[in-house]
Parts: C-alpha cells; sequence; structure tokens
C-alpha cells in the first residue's frame, strides 16, 4: 500500500526484565512499521506489552527492564544505539509521547506558558516572545478557547479534557514526526474523547505526523487506525489493515476480543468470553502463549512457538488460523 | 400489568454545600465577604425500579449517578424528596424494617481494591456481614462462604487468601460475592466493571446476568459505558448535571434518542464498526456543577439552542410508551404538528 519509507520500523524488539523472581518478557520478538501520516493501533488488555513498546522506542525503560535485541529505526537511526544526549535531542523534537494522565506530563507548581516555552527553547534557539506566541498558537490548533488566557494558568485550573489537550499541544509544539499516544482519551468523558480523537485525527492529516496509539479499547482503535497490531503477552499475535483484522479476525485471541465488546447494535442476553485469565507474565505457558484459552489448541500450540507468518498485508502468530468472520 | 415496584424516588435531591472553614469564619468576621459553595449534585430526580429489571444510569463524570446511586442505597441522606420502598419511606423506617432495608439493597463499587479491606481473608470479607446479622450460623459459614464463592465463579479453596492475591476480575468477583452474601433484592452497580479488561468484563456481565436469572435480582447499573448499558438493561436513564434529562425503554431511547444530549451521547460513542470515522465531538466542556448554566443545563452545547432554553428548565413530558425527555424542542415540534 505505501511505498515510502517508513517514519518507523521496529525490528524484533526484546525489553526484558530481569528482575530477582525471573525474567519478564514483557516485550519479545515485536516487529511492525509505522508509515507518514498513518494512524498505527496497537490493541491488548493490561500486561499485554503495548505499552511498554511504546516507552521501548523512546527510550523510557528503566532498570531492572532493557532492551535486549532488535532495533527501532527512526528514519534509519537505530534510537535503541543512541547516547542519551542524541535520544533527548530527537525526544520532544521529532519524536513526542502523550501519556494517559496528563497530571503526569503536567508540573502541577509551573504555568502552561512555563512549562510550553521550556519545551520550545529546550530545542532550538529563539526568543521568548516567539515561543510564547508559538505556544499560544498550538494551543489555539489543539481547540482550547482563549489561548491567551490558559497560558497563565496552571494545571489545577484546568478540566481533565483541557489538561490533555495542553499535553497533547507540548507534543505538538514542534510539528514531530512520529507521536506515541499511550491511551491518551483512556480517562476521559465519551463527549471530550470524542473532541480529542478529532482533534488528533485533523492534526496527523494536515502535518502528516505519523502516530502509535496505544489502547485496549478497540472501539476507538476501529474509529481511528489504518493498521492494527493484536498484542497478547509480549507478542504481537496479529496485524493487518483495520478492516481485515475487525471482520476476518485470524487469531482465536482477536476473535475472542471482538467478541466480547458489547457493541451498540445488538442486545443479548450473553456475551461471548474468553475462557481463563492473561497468564503470569513470569511463567508465561510454553508453545504459543494464549494455548490455554484456546478452543483450537493442539498438542503442536502447547510445545511450539508458532512463527509469524505474512499473508498479503497480514502477519499472524497462530498455527490454526481460523477464516471465517468475525461472529 | 407491570411487576411490583422495588424502588421509587420522587423528586429526589441531593445538596453538598461546603462549609466555611476556619480561615473564612475569621474573615468573615473582619467583613470580607465569603460564600459557601452549594453543588446541587441530584436536582429533583423521579425514578421507579420494579421488581426484577435492569435499569442502566448513563451519564458522564459529575452528573449526579453515583450520588443517585449512594441515595438509593441509603449510604446517603437525601435534602428534599422521598425514597419509597415497599416497606415504608426510606428515611422514615426504624427497628426490624430499617435493617431488612439495608440489607435489601447492596452496592458493587468500581474499584475492587480500595472497597476490599487488604487485611482481611476472603472468608472474613464475605463472611462477616451474614455472620452479624444473623443469617447463618458460626458453624455453617464456612460451607456458606464457599457456596456463595462458587456462585460467583471462585475456588472456595481460595478463602483463606487475601484481596492482593486476586487479579482485577477476581477481585471483583470477591466485591459481587460480598455484595451476595447478604441476599440482596437490588443491586445497585456503581461503575462495577469500568476498571476491567474488556475478556474479563464481558465475564463480569455475564457473571451479572446469570445471577438475574438464578436469584431473579433487580439491577441499578451505573456507567458511562453506553455499548455496556445497551447490551444489559431493560429500562435507561439519562443523566446530566444532575438532572434526568431522558429516560425510557433501552431500545426506544437508543434507537429513537429524543434528547439533544442523548443524540450527542450515541453519535459520539466509539464502535466497532464505525471505522476510520471522522470524529466530530460536541462543542464545549462539561460545565462545572458549582456554577450550571440556567435554564436548560445543556444549553451551552446544544447545536439546537434557543432563548428559551437559557431562560427556562425543560420539564420532563412523555414522548412514547414509557419514553419521557426533558427538552423543549420536545413543545416545538408538537406545536407545529397541531399546526399543520
Amino acid at each position: 500500500m505505501n511505498t515510502a519509507t517508513p517514519t518507523l520500523s521496529v525490528r524484533n524488539l526484546r525489553t526484558w526484565f530481569h528482575t530477582r523472581a525471573g525474567i519478564v518478557r514483557a516485550v519479545d520478538d515485536v516487529s511492525f512499521d509505522v508509515y507518514p501520516g498513518e494512524i498505527l493501533g496497537l490493541v491488548g488488555e493490561s500486561g499485554s506489552g503495548k505499552s511498554i513498546t511504546g516507552f521501548s522506542i523512546l527510550g523510557l525503560i528503566d532498570p531492572p527492564g532493557r532492551i535486549d535485541g532488535g532495533q527501532i529505526l527512526f528514519k534509519d537511526v537505530d534510537l535503541a544505539a543512541l547516547t542519551r544526549e542524541e535520544l533527548r535531542r530527537l525526544r520532544g523534537n521529532r519524536i513526542a509521547m502523550v501519556f494517559q494522565d496528563p497530571m503526569m506530563t503536567l508540573d502541577p507548581v509551573f504555568r502552561i506558558e512555563t512549562q510550553m516555552v521550556e519545551t520550545i527553547l529546550s530545542h532550538e534557539r529563539c526568543s521568548g516572545r516567539a515561543a510564547r506566541a508559538r505556544a499560544r498558537d498550538v494551543l489555539a490548533a489543539v481547540g482550547i478557547p482563549s489561548p491567551e488566557e490558559r497560558l497563565k494558568a496552571y494545571p489545577h485550573q484546568l478540566s481533565g479534557g483541557m489538561r490533555q489537550r495542553v499535553a497533547i499541544a507540548i507534543a505538538m509544539l514542534h510539528k514531530p514526526d512520529l507521536i506515541i499516544a499511550d491511551e491518551p482519551t483512556t480517562a476521559l468523558d465519551v463527549t471530550i474523547q470524542a473532541q480529542i480523537l478529532a482533534q488528533m485525527q485533523q492534526l496527523c492529516a494536515d502535518t502528516g505526523t505519523a502516530m502509535v496509539w496505544v489502547s485496549h479499547d478497540l472501539a476507538v482503535i476501529a474509529g481511528l487506525a489504518d493498521r492494527i497490531c493484536v498484542m497478547y503477552a509480549g507478542r504481537i499475535v496479529e496485524s493487518g489493515p483495520t478492516d481485515d483484522i475487525l471482520d476476518r479476525p485470524r487469531h482465536p485471541y482477536t476473535i475472542g476480543l471482538i467478541g466480547s465488546v458489547p457493541s451498540n447494535e445488538q442486545t443479548g442476553p450473553r456475551l461471548y468470553q474468553i475462557p481463563g485469565m492473561a497468564p503470569s507474565p513470569l511463567s508465561l505457558p510454553a508453545g504459543c502463549a494464549f494455548n490455554p484459552r484456546c478452543a483450537h489448541a493442539t498438542e503442536r500450540c502447547r510445545a511450539e512457538q508458532p512463527p509469524l507468518e505474512a499473508l498479503g498485508p497480514r502477519t499472524h502468530r497462530c498455527f490454526h488460523p481460523r477464516t471465517g468472520d468475525a461472529s | 400489568m407491570n411487576p411490583p415496584i422495588l424502588m421509587q424516588a420522587e423528586q429526589v435531591s441531593r445538596l453538598f454545600v461546603k462549609r466555611p472553614d476556619y480561615a473564612e469564619r475569621l474573615a468573615a468576621l473582619l467583613g470580607i465577604k465569603s460564600h459557601a459553595y452549594t453543588v446541587q449534585a441530584v436536582d429533583s430526580v423521579d425514578l421507579a425500579i420494579h421488581e426484577g429489571e435492569v435499569v442502566g444510569l448513563v451519564g458522564e463524570s459529575g452528573c449526579g449517578k453515583s450520588t443517585l446511586g449512594r441515595l438509593l442505597a441509603g449510604i446517603l441522606p437525601v435534602t428534599s424528596g422521598t425514597i419509597c420502598t415497599p416497606a415504608g419511606e426510606l428515611a422514615h423506617l426504624t427497628g426490624q424494617a430499617a435493617h431488612a432495608q439495608r440489607l435489601a439493597t447492596q452496592m458493587i463499587f468500581q474499584d475492587p481494591m480500595s472497597s476490599l479491606n487488604p487485611r482481611k481473608r476472603i472468608r472474613d470479607i464475605i463472611g462477616e456481614a451474614p455472620l452479624a446479622h444473623g443469617i447463618v450460623s458460626r458453624a455453617d459459614c464456612d460451607d456458606y462462604v464457599a457456596e456463595v464463592m462458587r456462585r460467583v465463579g471462585l475456588d472456595p479453596d481460595y478463602r483463606n487468601r487475601f484481596p492482593h492475591q486476586f487479579s482485577g476480575g477476581q477481585r471483583q468477583r470477591v466485591g459481587i460475592g460480598r455484595a451476595l452474601a447478604v441476599k440482596p433484592r437490588l443491586l445497585i452497580c456503581d461503575e462495577s466493571i469500568a476498571a476491567l479488561d474488556v475478556s474479563i468484563q464481558a465475564q463480569i456481565l455475564n457473571l451479572f446476568m446469570d445471577l438475574r436469572e438464578e436469584l431473579g435480582l433487580t439491577y441499578l447499573f451505573i456507567s458511562h459505558d453506553l455499548g455496556v448499558v445497551r447490551r444489559i438493561s431493560d429500562r435507561t436513564v439519562i443523566m446530566y448535571l444532575g438532572r434526568v434529562v431522558e429516560s425510557g425503554p433501552t431500545r426506544d431511547i437508543f434507537t429513537a434518542p429524543r434528547h439533544p444530549y442523548t443524540q450527542a451521547l450515541l453519535d459520539e460513542v466509539p464502535r466497532l464498526s464505525n471505522r476510520k470515522r471522522r470524529f466530530h465531538g460536541i462543542q464545549g466542556e462539561i460545565p462545572s456543577p458549582l456554577h450550571p448554566p440556567a435554564g436548560c443545563h445543556f444549553h451551552p452545547r446544544c447545536p439546537h439552542a434557543m432563548p428559551r432554553c437559557k431562560a427556562e428548565q425543560p420539564l420532563l413530558q412523555p414522548v412514547g410508551a414509557g419514553h419521557r425527555a426533558a427538552c423543549h424542542l420536545i413543545d416545538e415540534s408538537t406545536q407545529k404538528g397541531s399546526m399543520q
């Protein structure tokens, strides 16, 4: 579909946590590409490694975790091999991140103005006045009414939706090539979430920014993403264009995930439920990590790790992929 | 025709007043004007819950849906209005009747970790209330706890464990077991599945539905998730800034919403079937409940707002069988209809 060079190309990324209790393979052999202007949805449940994948890209992994293998190619530069200073120059400048909780991003003791101007001046030389004017323009661009007054406000004076908008504005300050968004709308109300999603879509389309949208909410991803990667227990179990994944899922986990979303179109007594629970990351089952919960598991699934198989634009990790429609 | 009413709220209101603290009283003594902060969390709400039905209560943060749930559960007293139960008015019940009513209504909270005592074993968390209320004897308590645990899908072998040894979904099951242990008739679920993963959400929702069939329970299901509410509830009530803006059979609310806020909410819900859509978003923020707008609370964000909406509060009026909405547009459309 896309012949341009990818903005971000993650190759066989492994982020492991070396704890006393053992090695936690939080991210194991994960590969994906994001192209300019594209939104990639990274879907998974808690503990699937989706957030750690996002953190790894920005080099935000703290010990005992470390990137144990693979490459993170950002426009042909391997981020995993950069020094701290080189990474700092990229972070917040060419690559930005938006977190779930805006209060984590914003410092409660500084005005919005101070925080935005600091971000601008740490990456380029310009006058304080010019920086301030730019901060105001970006605030207006993310849909904040009366940005001039908001610049003077402290984070606690803003509502949750406003704070998240400010966090997005800070991420957009340098018109980055890549934004990693880690569940930025999960804590927001439905109507506010729709506003933020609209703004993010618009910004990506206007500036050609590539985006990795990390979320557990399949319904949000369905409306937003061009392509979807489904993660389970640290691995991407299925990936492909949004329509293909949602209409013709191949991996039993994806099928279960789609089935358990209460849809608006139908009412009924029972939802499909995936039996069992997500395994502990310390003791993943042998073979395919999903095999204890899978209705189609065979001897082979319990013994061997299914390899990544590619079919056209789609990939999956399953010995017994389904072909039917989602039901 | 209808099953008997289990609980009926009439014109229920709840105010929260922030009392002036020491510094403010001192300032007032010195002649500096201070003003009390009043939040009208619930404003003249009517709600009837019939035996055996599931009522979904939907709204965004700060709309008073949790406060209404607490009023009905008897955890908070009402400021004005009445809540009627089959035994009489909730606020005037005494002795045995009050006791029985407290047991008959149980709440299940959003975060199981903060609603379970971390220093108690599951056996005590589930068994404490039935023991204290004389539902089981001390000798039978262990068997009773095991039965409750099996019913909510927990292995009774885990009864000596502590809450932190369970996963989120299992903890929520413990919370449900604790509520069921006193044999309630009405369960008030306050965002009970909001903190859970999608696949676990489905498990807990199915458990609620199974329990409804087995035990004939009635639910008030408080949630911000319209998809979940549509799936499980018979009737839906939509709240905005303390007032009910629309209520009616779930099917009618979702297929023919009459209030602009309900329509906007339904438009904004992300769905699996909506791919690569353009999000729009209702304009504006949710106003602070400290200073709600005059007239219809929704008018600053409403695409159809008229001068009348700024001045006059619309009242709930019937728009269909059991379907009521509070919007001036309904008057306009009926007037237009009669003129033609």
